[in-house]
């Protein structure tokens, strides 16, 4: 064998070795850390019969921090109002109240909302006297436990917002009802100079 | 130097060099072939390592703007956009945690307890309602898992579900609107203020940046109290 001969056959050889040891990097590209052996939120598991890594938790487990909240679990009947009310817990049952009760009761609570519209149940109006009788524990009595076609709402709102939603309720109600005698000064002109109807929608705004 | 090697390529093919009195192996043409042969060599490898770093980034890996087939046909088209429900209604941690999460089968009952309460496209949605088993969503985003994402903290400090999501209140079928790439998220951090809105637009799907847009970032940025640009940037703020 020439020398040439032998020269020329240790690249290859090199570049057979280097071709090899690619291939074995390339087996190497799995993607172990974007998918690790553990749970996220919602993932689907194989390890537990229902296919929920999500577990249950044990019947009547009180979750923490909520006993701290009792004071807001009132009697059905009691008209005891358990928060002070403040212009801040009006906003926030404003925006609570369009999130989770809008759809059906409708943005004036008369029971014409987007879904009562499309088909689903008219809600009675909150402006009948029934209504506008009834204990606020009462309302918090739905909201918790349901009523008639409408389920409950204590897993989507907590307690404190419940209250925050019930105070907003308690202002539309009133807007539909204040004595004129009632509104500020500039609205009670606004009322004299014609366009009732609007004036008076118009008072829910400022009773907040 | 590399282009010395080019230009000389009797200096890589040197036996003939090294063992003066042997006979000339290599035509001169090979001179030709051997520097042509250099440059194409160079220049697939960029090209191949173009096209790699270009699939990695394109839709076809990210599986951006692919919609998902899910065992109900839900539309957010329709709930979110004709009907007007709110993300909150089904996606109520958003505001207040890491994750969005998504409504039980319960949520939709509240609604569909009612509302065409016979229709067959529903009978999985029942279905689950009767047994308590999951329906099984399929899921449209995901992070790999060393990326530390956090729905509350942009939705507190005035970044909208649609500057990531896109408009989610016009997909019949979602799919992702962003490639989920991490030079996406830094784009962002590096400078927020063109996407900061106001807290009341967070969940309005249809808001568009005003022509003041510069102004009102700066304003919102100082509002929010926004982290300077070295911590937002931070491997650590996404990768802990
Ligand atoms: C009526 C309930 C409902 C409402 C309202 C709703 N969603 Fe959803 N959302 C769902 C369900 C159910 C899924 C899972 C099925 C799917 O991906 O389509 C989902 C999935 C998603 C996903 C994808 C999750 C994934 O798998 O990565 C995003 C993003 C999303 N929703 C955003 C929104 C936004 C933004 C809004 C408000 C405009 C909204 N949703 C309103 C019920 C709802
Ligand atoms: C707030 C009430 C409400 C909730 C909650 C709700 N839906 Fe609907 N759903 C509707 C209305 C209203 C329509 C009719 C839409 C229309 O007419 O445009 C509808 C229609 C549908 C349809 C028929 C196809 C379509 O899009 O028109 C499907 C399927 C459906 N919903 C699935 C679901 C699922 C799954 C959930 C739970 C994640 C859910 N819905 C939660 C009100 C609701
Ligand atoms: C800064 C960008 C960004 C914003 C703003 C954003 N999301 Fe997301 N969203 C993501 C990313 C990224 C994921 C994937 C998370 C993962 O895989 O861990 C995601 C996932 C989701 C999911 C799937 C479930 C989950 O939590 O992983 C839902 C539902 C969702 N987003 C809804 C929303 C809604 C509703 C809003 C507006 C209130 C919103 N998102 C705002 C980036 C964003
Ligand atoms: C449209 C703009 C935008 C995009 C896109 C975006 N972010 Fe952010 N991100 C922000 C803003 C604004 C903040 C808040 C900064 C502050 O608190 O000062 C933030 C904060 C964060 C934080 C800090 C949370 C904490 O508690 O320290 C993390 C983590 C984060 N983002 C991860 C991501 C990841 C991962 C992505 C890509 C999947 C992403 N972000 C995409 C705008 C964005
Ligand atoms: C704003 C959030 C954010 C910051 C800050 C950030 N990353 Fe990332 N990083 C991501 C996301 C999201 C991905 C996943 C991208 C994907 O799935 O393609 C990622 C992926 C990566 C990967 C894996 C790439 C791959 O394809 O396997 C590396 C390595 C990485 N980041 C390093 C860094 C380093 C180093 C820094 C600091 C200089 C950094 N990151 C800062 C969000 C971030």
């Amino acid at each position: 064998m020439s020398s040439a001969a032998r020269f020329s056959s240790l690249p290859r050889l090199a570049g057979a070795v280097c071709a090899a040891a690619c291939l074995l990097v390339l087996g190497g590209c799995r993607q172990d850390m974007a998918r690790q052996p553990k749970y996220r939120a919602l993932a689907p598991s194989t390890f537990f019969e229902d296919g929920r890594s999500e577990r249950q938790p044990v019947e009547n487990t009180v979750e923490r921090g909520a006993l701290a909240d009792d004071d807001l679990n009132i009697p059905k009947d009691s008209n005891a109002f358990p928060l002070p009310v403040t212009q801040q817990l009006l906003e926030r049952g404003q925006e609570r109240y369009k999130i989770f009760c809008s759809p059906c009761h409708g943005l004036q609570g008369d029971g014409n909302g987007m879904i009562a519209i499309r088909g689903m149940k008219h809600p009675p109006s909150y402006h009948q006297d029934r209504l506008r009788q009834a204990p606020v524990g009462y309302f918090y009595d739905v909201i918790t436990h349901g009523f008639g076609a409408m389920y409950d709402y204590s897993a989507q709102i907590p307690p404190r917002d419940r209250w925050a939603i019930i105070a907003y309720v308690r202002a539309l109600q009133l807007s539909r009802n204040a004595p004129a005698a009632d509104l500020p000064p500039a609205l009670r002109q606004k009322l004299g100079a014609g366009g009732a109807p609007a004036a008076a929608a118009h008072a829910g705004g400022a009773e907040k | 130097m590399w282009w010395s090697l080019v230009l000389r390529p009797q200096l890589v093919c040197s036996p003939h060099k090294r063992n003066a009195n042997m006979a000339q192996i290599f035509h001169r043409s090979s001179n030709f072939v051997a520097r042509a042969t250099l440059v194409l060599a160079l220049s697939a490898g960029g090209l191949a390592l173009a096209v790699i770093g270009g699939l990695a980034r394109s839709p076809y890996l990210t599986n951006q703007n692919v919609a998902r087939q899910q065992p109900v046909q839900f539309s957010h088209k329709h709930h979110a956009g004709d009907v007007g429900i709110d993300c909150r209604y089904c996606h109520t941690s958003v505001e207040s945690s890491a994750v969005a999460g998504l409504p039980p089968t319960k949520t939709c009952m509240n609604c569909h307890s009612v509302l065409f309460s016979n229709a067959g496209y529903l009978e999985p949605v029942r279905e689950s309602f009767r047994t308590g088993q999951s329906i099984a969503w399929v899921k449209v985003h995901r992070l790999p898992d060393f990326v530390y994402f956090n729905h509350s903290i942009h939705i507190n400090k005035g970044v909208g579900c649609a500057s990531c999501h896109g408009p989610v209140n016009q997909m019949p079928l979602l799919w992702q609107a962003s490639p989920l790439l991490m030079s996406w998220c830094l784009d962002c951090h590096r400078n927020p203020e063109p996407n900061l809105r106001p807290k009341s637009e967070i969940f309005n799907m249809d808001w568009k940046a005003p022509a003041n847009q510069a102004e009102l970032g700066k304003k919102l940025a100082a509002e929010y109290k926004l982290r300077t640009t070295a911590e937002l940037i931070s491997c650590s703020t996404c990768h802990r």
